[in-house]
């Protein structure tokens, strides 16, 4: 038997590594490459079915909250608590008839939805899930994350287009093209915990949030930022409007049906937790907490518990906001989100490099005020710049009645949602 | 282990099936798909240098990331010259273009 | 035939039936998804190589954008839904012969030099590989000012893309 002391405690993943490992060379006798692959291939298939068993569980967590935010109260029939309703759902869409649409081109109909759920199970490999259990430590990680991204997008391209349809293909385009402009924000925001960790692995970055602080007090626009365009990304409300049944017919996924379809949602659900869990990574300190080097159990137990905080945020958000138009939404990007990323990267190198050279004893705590601090004058810095704008919108429309109609718009489109509360006394004090 | 010139006659034969596309097709787009094949292959065999040659030096990998850079420009000039072009002459097919011919 | 040969040699199969698809499908979108394909066993073959930045950025940049980009392209300049049209201009012949009589001259120049090995190169030197490409890439002797000409000429390629696709109001 493999000696499982000198594994931390609860290393359970490990624990069955070198027990299968211990198994294939001692008692089948295998060659010792044939046996490393053999583990790899079952630890892979385990991490897939561990990512692919979550959104049964978190699709039932999502209708119960989105039902109380509504004040009703959800699935409560099937089973306990509405426990099984996930079971029930894919026993419902599995009888369904599968339909092809005529004209549709066959191989990339039934090949898109397959891509869209590997885009998002993939991204579980590089997500430490403890001090010791991540799938695959590259020192890539956050550009792999991109990357797979990029992957997503073109799954729903291949949907869109391949169903013969031109609701499809309209809303394959706009979802495209919501998804390729919302990259540029996120990759920036996500360049600051790769700046403030010094390296782009993410079992790097969560070690280096565990030697100081989490980054989500040194870079609270950057992590603000990379939660709302991520959110973007997935195209969760507030930025459904690609798929939402009231705009564009259900936008690329109108012609799936049954399991196809199934695919679609499974792969949506996913990839929510997933962002949840790359925002507690990359800003919440992941597996970080007290005793979580010497008992890895317990990586695995904070790690949950941050993912679960970020995704309930996700719900929260997916019920309280309305969906942003789609002019809206482009210009939201482009001209306040982008520059705002840009401005918090530029201010924490700044930030960074100013702790370093003047306070150079400096310790956490200190340089965690002072980057802190730099992002709240930078937050500053932007109200003020939007509350000048509105001011010259408010004074250039004083006296016309259509012009006002227009600052008011142009109001919303400049404002973006964490502004809108400090817009509505304002009017009241300008007059 | 790999030898080296294994990794430069993929390049090539990337290089060479790129290059019939480009001589090949009638749709510029399929054009541009041809001429980004050349590209990767030109990539390929810089990568391999890198490694074979001088691994503890980086400076293999900056090339690399420079003609990535110039790869991309490329590109997204020709989509846009292409999309201007079909706007104006309805059509992408590159024997349709003749308007400077003699 | 060791295990990283046989690697090799499956990777680079599978690249290279991809690439010959792209440039032989009648059906162009199909074309586009092969040339997706190919990218990403290039990554693989990056991966090969030890050269992980090299590999993730392939997949954000080509497959990510290029790929994206081309995708876009090929919908908005379509005159019919489904295009069967021949795709194939009729010097292909030539272009084929062209084409061959390159690889196997380049080919045959490959295998008559002699390449050195495999160097052995030690984990840390890979890890680091990205903060010494960083610090290349922005030192001043290092490689900053070719760096920031190529950001420039992206700069001016994107302007440009958008002047000359742009609607002309």
């Amino acid at each position: 038997m493999p000696d499982f002391s000198k594994y931390g405690i609860g290393n359970i993943f490990i624990y069955f590594y070198e027990l299968l490992g211990w198994f294939l060379k001692s008692q089948l006798n295998l060659p010792a490459e044939l046996a490393g692959v053999i583990q790899t291939l079952v630890a892979i298939v385990t991490l897939g079915t561990f990512a692919l068993l979550i959104p049964i569980f978190t699709i039932w967590l999502e209708r119960k909250l989105a039902a109380r935010f509504q004040d009703r109260l959800g699935p409560n029939r099937a089973g306990p608590y509405g426990l099984l309703q996930s079971f029930a759902d894919v026993i419902k869409l599995l009888g369904k008839e599968d339909i092809t649409p005529t004209g549709a081109d066959k191989w990339v109909y039934n090949l898109a939805p397959l891509v869209g759920v590997v885009s998002v199970v993939t991204l579980w490999a590089v997500i430490p899930l403890a001090s010791t259990m991540v799938g695959a430590n590259i020192n890539v990680g956050v550009l792999y994350v991109v990357g797979i991204s990029g992957l997503g997008t073109i799954a729903i391209m291949m949907g869109g287009w391949s169903s013969n349809n031109k609701f499809a293909l309209l809303g394959a385009f706009r979802t495209a093209a919501q998804l390729v402009a919302y990259e540029v924000p996120m990759i920036i925001a996500l360049m600051v915990p790769v700046l403030l960790a010094g390296s782009m692995g993410m079992q790097d970055i969560v070690n280096a949030q565990a030697n100081s602080t989490w980054y989500i007090l040194m870079a609270p626009v950057a992590a603000l930022l990379f939660f709302i365009t991520s959110v973007a990304e997935i195209g969760r409300a507030p930025f459904d409007l690609l798929e939402a049944e009231s705009e564009i017919v259900a936008g690329f996924h109108i012609e799936y049906t049954g399991m196809k379809f199934g695919m679609w949602m499974l792969s949506e659900f996913l990839h929510a937790f997933t962002i949840a869990a790359l925002t507690a990574t990359l800003f919440l300190g992941g597996w970080h907490g007290p005793l979580s080097s010497e008992a890895p159990i317990l990586g695995i137990v904070y790690f949950l518990v941050k993912t679960f905080l970020a995704y309930f945020v996700v719900v929260w958000s997916r019920s309280t906001f309305p969906r942003i138009r789609v002019d809206h939404l482009l210009s939201l990007n482009w001209k306040f989100f982008t520059p705002l990323a840009l401005g918090a990267l530029v201010v924490t190198a700044v930030a960074q490099k100013l702790v370093d050279t003047y306070l150079p004893g400096a310790g956490d705590a200190m340089r965690t005020v002072a980057l802190f601090s730099a992002n709240v004058l930078l937050v500053w810095l932007v109200f003020e710049l939007i509350r000048r704008s509105a001011r010259q919108a408010r004074a250039g429309a004083e006296g016309g009645y259509e012009e006002q109609g227009e600052a008011h718009h142009e109001e919303a489109g400049h404002g973006g949602h964490e502004t809108q509360a400090e817009h509505s006394p304002a009017p009241a004090s300008a007059h | 282990m790999v030898p080296l010139n294994w990794y430069l006659i993929l390049a090539a034969a990337l290089f060479c099936i790129g290059l019939f596309g480009v001589l090949a097709r009638r749709n510029a787009v399929a054009i541009l798909m041809g001429i980004e094949l050349m590209m990767n292959a030109v990539i390929i065999n810089l990568v391999a240098f890198w490694r074979y040659l001088q691994p503890t030096q980086i400076t293999g990998q900056v090339f690399a990331v420079i003609v990535f850079a110039v790869a991309a420009a490329e590109v997204s000039v020709g989509l846009a010259l292409i999309i201007s072009i079909y706007r104006r002459r309805n059509s992408v097919v590159a024997e349709e273009m003749n308007l400077m011919k003699w | 035939m060791t295990v990283s040969q046989i690697l090799f040699l499956v990777v680079a199969a599978v690249m290279l039936i991809s690439a010959v698809l792209v440039v032989t499908l009648r059906n162009l979108i199909h074309a586009a998804l092969w040339l997706i394909a190919t990218l990403f066993f290039v990554a693989v073959l990056y991966v090969l190589l030890d050269a992980g930045f090299m590999a993730a950025a392939q997949v954000v940049l080509y497959i990510g954008a290029i790929a994206i980009l081309i995708i876009f392209a090929m919908m908005l300049t379509r005159r019919v839904m489904a295009d069967e049209t021949v795709q194939i201009n009729s010097q292909w012949w030539l272009g084929g012969l062209v084409a061959a009589a390159a690889f196997v001259a380049v080919a045959g120049l490959l295998n008559a030099s002699a390449w050195p090995g495999l160097p052995a190169v030690d984990d840390a030197t890979i890890t680091n590989s990205i903060k010494m490409l960083g610090t290349q890439l922005t030192s001043p002797d290092g490689f900053v000012i070719p760096f920031q000409i190529a950001s420039i000429l992206l700069t001016v390629a994107l302007v440009g893309a958008i002047a000359v696709a742009g609607e002309k109001k």
